[in-house]
């Protein structure tokens, strides 16, 4: 095998390896999502309608919920695997890696395709999850889920690993999750929809590259439905929302590797 | 033998720091070389330019006949490196471990599979292959890493501080291995150390501080520069008897926290005189041979055990509480 596919194979495969191996944990890393869906999910659905909405609008906060909370859970295990380098690279098994004669841009792909696949694992079950909502999918829509979702996945571990190659401890790291992840994730619509937020909001979640991910998201699981909560709660259509992903996996991938790849 | 191993001139700036300052030495294949000094010396830029992690500001580093600059693939596969903290996955067996590295260094799976099982015999492991390296003790880890960085037969391991933190037992057991290592397969090892007393197992040792090399020898020879023994001097309270000594005797002393250091032929013949000279004003005398430490002491006029914490040292300390490792 050349050296570049070494390097990428044996990354994905030890990652996927501390994941076999792990499966309590992965599960409970569910923990978060879950407790947002079933608990603030219930709550507000419960309490709260949506504004504007069409009359007749049938579809509960719950169920609008779902695709955020498969975004969110994708999120967190993302960024935190690309983060995870800066502890790995010091001491932990990155720094053996490091001295192999391999690329070091190879090594940083295999990362985030092996960090990929561990927020895939989680997805899917949260995907098996969705009758709790009341949400149910064919099998087409269950492939092209996972797709966008590896797609998110993908951009978001690349953007781990950019962020964590400007780092050089963790020391700044609650400050990211705070002012720069939390935000991303909040003006993605996967909590609200873009409809009727003020201007300025409206702005700053159609910058947010996230939020087409999130509405490719919430097209495919609400496809069936009926057209006029579709047209209130998506917003782009999936060749839009596709092409902003796969230009956001380039540039987040070519960023990440390159930012990984510097050597004094 | 050829020398495995040739700086020359290395030179290497980060920014307004010079970390090392136009260092050369050569390494001989099959040697075991020191590099004595503490920390912010020069040792880890050194090893690091070695090993490809940096380049050079200037000079030339090769190893095995391999430029660093120009053949790195080549310079690493010719390598092994034990790092001073452990760089294994604690997640995963003693044997994906070594899986792992094979992978990475492209060992078709059958020399691999063979690999494996020699190396884990050699250090001993074979029996815990299948274990979780969490469960190992600090020794165990250390000899694992050992037969991993030997797994694609590199000719030159760099070991940095080898045994740090492991009991006189486990020490002395793993350069059992390593010695058996050099012996039965020719390697070559490059250490960094600041235990003294380890230190002495090397053929030759490079003695580098503020990026310079201060002295390079065998530790015999090293120890016998002194010129002699050492005595450390205690005076009665409040007396100087530093200029006194110097003035009277013509040997140069040293103060240190444990007394006035003078180092002088024979000690033993040489206390009587002292004593009889000054006696009155001496509260202790103390002999001892020379040591590496008291060659280090002489050449940078400070104990190996000074260090300040560096960034990576602050979060290896911290690292023990370990909040957001994944």
């Amino acid at each position: 095998m050349p050296a570049p596919l070494r390097a990428i194979y044996t990354m994905w495969y030890r990652d996927t390896l501390r994941l076999l191996r792990e499966r309590n944990r992965i599960i409970g890393m569910l923990g978060q999502p879950l407790i947002y869906f079933l608990i603030v999910g219930q709550g507000i659905s419960s309490a709260m309608g949506f504004r504007g909405a069409p009359p007749g609008l049938n579809i509960s906060y719950l169920q609008f919920m779902y695709p955020g909370i498969l975004a969110m859970s994708v999120l967190f295990t993302s960024i935190s695997s690309g983060i995870s380098i800066i502890w790995d690279r010091e001491f932990g098994f990155l720094k053996e890696v490091l001295v192999a004669p391999v690329p070091r841009w190879a090594t940083a792909i295999g990362k985030a395709l092996g960090g990929s696949t561990m927020a895939m694992a989680q997805a899917v079950i949260l995907l098996l999850l969705a009758p709790l909502a009341q949400i149910s999918f064919d099998f087409i829509t269950v492939a092209q889920l996972l797709a966008i979702l590896f797609l998110i996945s993908l951009a978001l571990t690349f953007f781990g690993i950019t962020i964590a190659s400007y780092m050089e401890t963790m020391e700044g790291f609650q400050m990211i999750m705070n002012f720069l992840i939390m935000p991303l994730y909040f003006l993605s619509g996967a909590m609200f929809p873009m409809q009727n937020v003020p201007a300025w909001m409206a702005f700053l979640m159609r910058l947010d590259p996230l939020t087409y991910g999130v509405d490719a998201l919430r097209l495919l699981v609400y496809r069936n439905a009926d057209p006029q909560i579709l047209a209130f709660l998506v917003r782009y259509d999936l060749k839009t929302d596709l092409l902003v992903l796969l230009l956001l996996v380039l540039a987040l991938g070519a960023w990440g590797t390159w930012s990984f790849s510097r050597q004094e | 033998m050829g020398h495995i191993i040739e700086v020359e001139n290395l030179k290497k700036v980060f920014g307004q720091v010079i970390a090392v300052d136009d260092i050369s030495f050569v390494v001989e294949e099959g040697e075991i070389f020191g590099f004595l000094g503490p920390n912010g010396a020069g040792k880890s830029t050194t090893i690091k330019i070695l090993c490809t992690l940096l380049k050079p500001t200037s000079g030339r580093a090769l190893l095995a006949g391999h430029d660093v600059l120009r053949e790195p693939d080549a310079v690493r596969r010719s390598l092994g490196i034990v790092f001073q903290d452990s760089s294994l996955d604690d997640r995963l067996t003693a044997a994906q471990n070594l899986y792992l590295h094979g992978l990475l260094y492209g060992l078709p799976r059958q020399v691999l599979k063979k690999r494996m099982q020699e190396v884990l015999e050699m250090v001993g492991l074979a029996e815990r292959q299948k274990d979780t390296v969490r469960t190992f003790s600090g020794g165990m880890r250390r000899r694992l890493e050992i037969a991993r960085g030997f797994l694609h037969y590199p000719k030159v391991l760099f070991l940095d501080e080898p045994t740090i933190g492991l009991d006189p037992q486990t020490r002395a057991a793993i350069w059992e291995h390593l010695h058996k290592l050099r012996k039965e397969k020719g390697l070559t090892i490059f250490m960094t150390t600041h235990y003294m007393d380890e230190a002495e197992n090397c053929d030759r040792i490079a003695i580098i501080d503020y990026g310079r090399i201060q002295a390079l020898d065998t530790p015999d020879n090293l120890k016998r520069s002194l010129g002699g023994d050492i005595l450390t001097i205690v005076p009665v309270e409040g007396i100087d008897l530093a200029p006194l000594i110097r003035a009277r005797y013509n040997l140069k002393v040293q103060h240190s926290p444990e007394g006035l250091r003078v180092e002088v032929k024979d000690g033993a013949s040489f206390i009587p005189r002292l004593a009889s000279d000054l006696g009155g004003q001496i509260k202790s005398i103390h002999l001892r041979r020379p040591t590496l430490d008291d060659v280090f002491i002489k050449l940078t006029g400070r104990a190996i055990r000074e260090e300040e914490a560096s960034a990576a040292e602050r979060m290896r300390l911290s690292s023990h509480r370990r909040p957001l490792r994944p």
